[in-house]
């Protein structure tokens, strides 16, 4: 038969096998999913309405009379302790609940893939809450003189502690298939990194524990490597610290995943 | 010539439960394998580990040669799979959700468009494009489903329960479908419907208790069992999968 008596055939989706390809794909389609409920607008203006309150009215912006911003930032960890886990409950189990997650692991996206994507979707997502707060950094360059470089280096030390609190989020949403649980599992988890090694606690290790423990423990706290950033301190072991702490939490989620496969 | 999927001694246990019990089978372009099997038989868990969603405990699945346990992703782009109740992202629009599959697939941006429409014209999807998953029919549904797993036209096609809870045209038109697409792939179904073995069927595959019971031609089902002929299928399901009470039991009652 020759070529030209052939029925015309479409020609078969052409199919690229690219890695972080596939990690853009689900990355667009979860951004994109923040704003289709209005949950998200919600949720941004309640973070700008309680961080506005938190730092005029309980960390005394205007009677300081000191042009900076570090009550804001001083308040932020404690805000991502309950923002965050809300906002990271249902990436997986949400999934694993209405059982899209098989769905999503049959396609050629591998478990590292689809906790990458979500891991970055969600910390974008704090990181345009965050940006929504640059007014008031306006705010202070109209009242005084502030020192913007150290403002700018506590905005990027927040964003990376930010990260750290949506991998521990990501985690607890992936070993459950309630959002609640993984709600709780999520503020409990970041607590517990985040005062864990605060003077308040270590005291109550340090009578029977070891210098060594005690300093384990302090070292391990989200707390002081966030004070020491937000000081203007960028130090290697701070910010180190942090992404130490992210890459452990989403490989921890990611082995939950396909271990979930072997349940 | 290699088989489009080849199964060997496929085996999974949950706990105590052996839920698939050293399956094997082969399948074909042109082929529409049926898998039957009372509740519980394990349909699902052999789909499940054919997709590469679970790993088994024992087995080799090989697709087109390849193997699925060495190399899943590159397997994975090689299967249509539409897991049983057809799981959606109800807040996206069918759009934007095969738009996503097909990103995801890694079907190159200047074929998107093509794949997309081709997929939603098999599946007769025009209409529902931009309407939210959630708000359609369980029809709609159900074909949304199936044309994302069109939509990279995989060679494999693996449908659990397709027409489950579809009223009788839309299993009618689904079966059609599957039909229409059997002359170039290879196409694994499972189902409840008897009546679908002899409709879109070439071969059949009856399990239980993770054991396969009869593995062979849709035609020579009718006579597997040892029920009177002219057999119903009803019979020769019944008489294939029925649990055996144990004989010392019943001598003893
Ligand atoms: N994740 C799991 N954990 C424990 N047991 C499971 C799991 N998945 C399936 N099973 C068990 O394995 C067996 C086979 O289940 P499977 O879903 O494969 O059956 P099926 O043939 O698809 O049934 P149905 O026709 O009802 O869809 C069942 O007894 C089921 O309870
Ligand atoms: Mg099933």
């Amino acid at each position: 038969m020759s070529a030209a008596l052939r029925p015309y055939r479409r020609p078969a989706p052409v199919l690229t096998a690219f890695w972080w390809g596939r990690v853009g794909a689900l990355l667009d389609k979860e951004w994109a999913g923040y704003f289709t409920t209005p949950l998200a607008y919600v949720f941004l203006t309640l973070f700008l309405l309680v961080a506005g309150v938190l730092t005029f009215f309980m960390g005394n912006f205007l009677e300081r009379g000191q042009a900076d911003l570090l009550p804001f930032f001083n308040f932020h960890p404690w805000l991502y302790l309950v923002f965050i886990p809300a906002l990271s409950m249902r990436l997986i189990a949400e999934e694993r609940k209405s059982g899209t997650l098989e769905l999503l692991l049959t396609l050629p996206i591998g478990a590292v893939q689809a906790i990458l994507a979500k891991f970055l979707a969600c910390w974008l997502f704090c990181g345009l809450a965050l940006l929504l707060t640059v007014p008031l950094w306006i705010t202070v360059n109209y009242l005084g003189s502030p020192d913007n470089g150290l403002i700018l280096a506590s905005y990027l030390a927040s964003w990376l502690c930010a990260a750290g609190f949506v991998a521990i989020g990501l985690f607890a949403s992936a070993l459950s298939r309630n959002q609640v649980t993984a709600f709780v599992v999520g503020v409990v988890l970041s607590f517990a990194l985040l005062v864990g090694g605060t003077p308040l606690m270590t005291q109550l290790f340090a009578p029977w524990a070891g210098v060594f423990v005690v300093e384990a423990i302090a070292g391990l706290s989200m707390l002081t490597h966030f004070d020491t950033l937000t000081k203007g301190l960028i130090t290697l072991k701070a910010a180190g610290y942090f992404v130490v702490l992210v890459v452990v939490f989403l490989c921890m989620a990611a082995e939950t995943l396909k271990a979930e496969k072997n349940a | 010539m290699t088989d489009a999927l080849l199964v060997q001694h496929l085996s999974k246990r949950f706990g105590t439960r052996q839920a698939v019990d050293n399956v094997s089978f082969a399948l074909n372009i042109g082929d529409v394998l049926g898998f039957l099997g009372p509740n519980g038989a394990g349909k699902s868990t052999t789909m499940r580990m054919l997709t590469g969603f679970l790993p088994p405990d024992n087995g080799t699945i090989a697709v087109f040669g390849q193997d699925l346990q060495k190399s899943t992703q590159a397997v994975q782009t090689l299967i249509g799979y539409v897991p049983e109740g057809a799981p959606l992202y109800g807040d996206m629009t069918v759009y934007e959700f095969l738009q996503f599959i097909c990103a995801a697939r890694g079907v190159l941006k200047s074929r998107r468009a093509l794949a997309l429409y081709d997929a939603a014209e098999k599946t007769a999807l025009h209409e529902v494009l931009d309407q939210r998953i959630e708000t359609l029919s369980k029809g709609y549904k159900r074909r949304a489903a199936l044309a994302s797993a069109l939509v990279h036209n995989p060679p494999l096609l693996i449908l659990d329960e397709p027409t489950d809870g579809l009223d009788p045209n839309q299993k009618h038109t689904m079966r059609a479908l599957i039909k229409a697409l059997s002359a170039e792939k290879a196409i694994l179904i499972s189902t409840h419907i008897l009546e679908e073995v002899d409709a879109v069927c070439t071969r059949a595959l009856i399990l239980a208790e993770g054991r396969v019971r009869y593995l062979g031609t849709a035609a020579g089902l009718r006579t597997a069992a040892d029920v009177p002929q002219p057999a119903r299928l009803e019979d020769v399901f019944r008489s294939l999968t029925q649990i055996q009470p144990p004989m010392q039991q019943r001598s003893a009652a």
